[in-house]
């Protein structure tokens, strides 16, 4: 059998991912001026684009390319550390309740439910807003409301998983269940948890571009995507390139973890 | 029938007893005290110690969730600190405005859902297929209030007599609408899509086909009438999403609903309104969920037996 290549939804979104990463750790070097400081002269009005300024510039006479590209900071970091820390509690606790099951999967099962209907972005907003914003609060919570649709979808790998002949093999064996669910259960759910991390990355990224819309995201001074559409919404009628590049860049990133997953998911199904 | 009724009832208030408490929950994370936020900064001690008593809060935690819990099932979320108005009134007087845009945004997704699914599901691996998928992965990663204020932006630059904010007339809810709901009809042409392709692979639409009819047809009367149950189920459990992205586009709309209410009380603080507009919201959310349940078991007799 030919192992086929990457399709084209892998190929785009790797190389958007990509670009983010290098955007984000190599920020100082591409961008053409100082996000924070007032590089255009302004009498508080916004300028419109500009060979010298492609995405214009603020209020506050900033560069917004150059916003735009220290804000993949903050979004790459808020966005895949979120996804990280949803991924392992929404794996540990689909893992335990599709091995266990039982009370264990009782109690992890039904808080999955009634976390599934508190509205995400509800709850993160206060939460948020008691825990004051900073990069941990955001980080947290985002997480907090991220990891029961992972928890299920793995609890029901884990449950279709843990009957098969090689599990039962290996508990005859005398593995311990702990030894079971990593060496044995963990590798074959690996492909679906792969796509659950690329599609949950998408998840957190407009998670926390909309807190920061809310102005509940990471606090001035650090640029922003989500603030910064929110802070351009005064200036809709006389500046929209405010408003229109960063919600761009937040489209782009997210649409980018979205083409990866169902990429992967794409080459799961036909395999 | 009954007993399946039953079961999902009692469900749901199980559920919505762990949303109680989760909200409750945001009360004692915060390190405000609520009687100072009443009485104010300058207080002295003996009017804080009296609120305390008067709200409760001197009695041990169970105690005051059991009371919270009581008075929440009598329809009595407390007082607003911030507007000192009874929260459910507040909640009341704001659900319409979110209920209008919320159903309207449904209808319209479930709509566009549908005609996307079908287009990509009768060009399945041709280019309008690819062409589809590329645009619902779009519209799924578009921010919503980045939508909205393009559509603002657009509105008021092309089409004049358009009301660029509040809740005010039919005209009003076009542009909120069509901003909530493409997201969601992305989503929804993606699984109606799948499900398609799966159900077109069966015997019984070879034998449709086999026995003479029109492509579409078997698409409409035989594809469809299956592929799209999943959806029901779907769009209930995406009222939770569609909740999220109602506060999102009530504040970028300026629209007089629950969202911008929760999103004051996040911004004043207002535990009391905070509490209540979540455990309102699941609420919705339950209810949603209930009446979609019974929607499939009656659309699918199968359900019913299991």
């Amino acid at each position: 059998m030919r192992r086929a290549g990457p399709n084209w939804l892998e190929m785009v979104g790797g190389a958007i991912a990509l670009s983010l990463v290098v955007l984000a750790l190599f920020a100082p070097q591409i961008a053409p001026h100082d996000p924070t400081q007032a590089v255009a002269q302004t009498f508080g009005d916004p300028g419109p684009p500009s060979l010298a300024f492609p995405c214009g510039t603020d209020q506050l006479g900033r560069d917004v390319l150059s916003r735009l590209i220290y804000g993949a900071r903050v979004s790459l970091i808020v966005g895949l550390s979120a996804m990280a820390v949803a991924m392992t509690v929404g794996v540990a606790a689909g893992l335990c309740a599709g091995f266990f099951g039982g009370w264990t999967e009782m109690v992890l099962m039904r808080i999955t439910d009634v976390m599934l209907t508190l509205p995400g972005l509800l709850l993160a907003m206060a939460f948020v807003a008691i825990l004051r914003p900073s990069l941990l609060s955001i980080l947290l919570v985002i997480s907090l409301v991220s990891w029961t649709g992972v928890a299920r979808v793995v609890r029901a790998e884990t449950l279709s998983m843990a009957s098969r002949d090689f599990v039962l093999a290996a508990r005859a064996l005398g593995a311990s269940a702990g030894r079971l669910m990593i060496r044995h259960v963990m590798p074959n759910i690996a492909p679906t948890v792969i796509v659950m991390a690329a599609l949950s990355t998408s998840g957190t990224l407009l998670l926390d571009a909309g807190l920061s819309f809310l102005g509940l995201g990471v606090p001035p001074p650090t640029p922003s995507w989500g603030r910064m559409v929110e802070e351009s919404q005064i200036y809709f009628r006389t500046a929209p390139w405010l408003a229109f590049f960063p919600g761009l860049a937040i489209l782009y990133a997210v649409l980018g973890f979205n083409l990866l997953g169902y990429g992967f998911l794409r080459r799961r199904h036909t395999r | 029938m009954l007993y399946y009724l039953i079961k999902r009832i009692a469900f749901g208030a199980l559920v919505l007893l762990g949303a109680s408490l989760i909200t409750f929950c945001i009360a004692f994370v915060i390190p405000a005290d609520p009687a100072v936020a009443i009485a104010g900064a300058k207080a002295d001690p003996h009017t804080l110690a009296t609120i305390r008593a008067q709200l409760g809060l001197d009695r041990p935690l169970y105690v005051q969730y059991v009371r919270y819990l009581g008075r929440a099932l009598h329809g009595d979320l407390g007082r607003s600190y911030a507007r000192r108005q009874s929260v459910s009134g507040l909640i009341v007087a704001r659900f319409s405005a979110t209920a209008v845009l919320a159903v309207c945004a449904m209808m319209l997704s479930l709509v566009l859902g549908t005609l996307g699914g079908l287009v990509a599901g009768a060009y399945r691996g041709r280019a309008p297929d690819n062409v589809l998928l590329t645009l619902s992965l779009t519209l799924v990663s578009i921010p919503v209030f980045w939508l909205g204020t393009m559509f603002l932006v657009g509105a008021a630059a092309y089409v004049r007599w358009l009301p660029l904010g509040g809740f005010d007339g039919a005209r009003s809810l076009i542009l909120p609408s069509f901003a909530l709901a493409l997201g969601s009809a992305g989503y929804y042409s993606r699984i109606l899509q799948a499900n398609l392709a799966e159900v077109v692979g069966q015997d019984y639409i070879r034998a449709a086909r086999a026995k003479g009819l029109s492509p579409a047809r078997v698409m409409l009367h035989h594809a469809l009438a299956n592929a799209i149950l999943p959806l029901v189920t779907l769009a209930g459990l995406d009222f939770a999403g569609l909740l999220s992205g109602v506060v999102l586009t009530e504040t970028v709309f300026n629209w007089p609903g629950l969202g911008r209410l929760a999103f004051e009380a996040v911004f004043n603080l207002d535990i009391p309104l905070i509490m209540g507009t979540v455990l309102f919201s699941s609420f919705l959310i339950v209810m949603a969920n209930l009446v979609v349940d019974l929607l499939y078991a009656w659309l699918d007799p199968r359900t019913r037996l299991a």
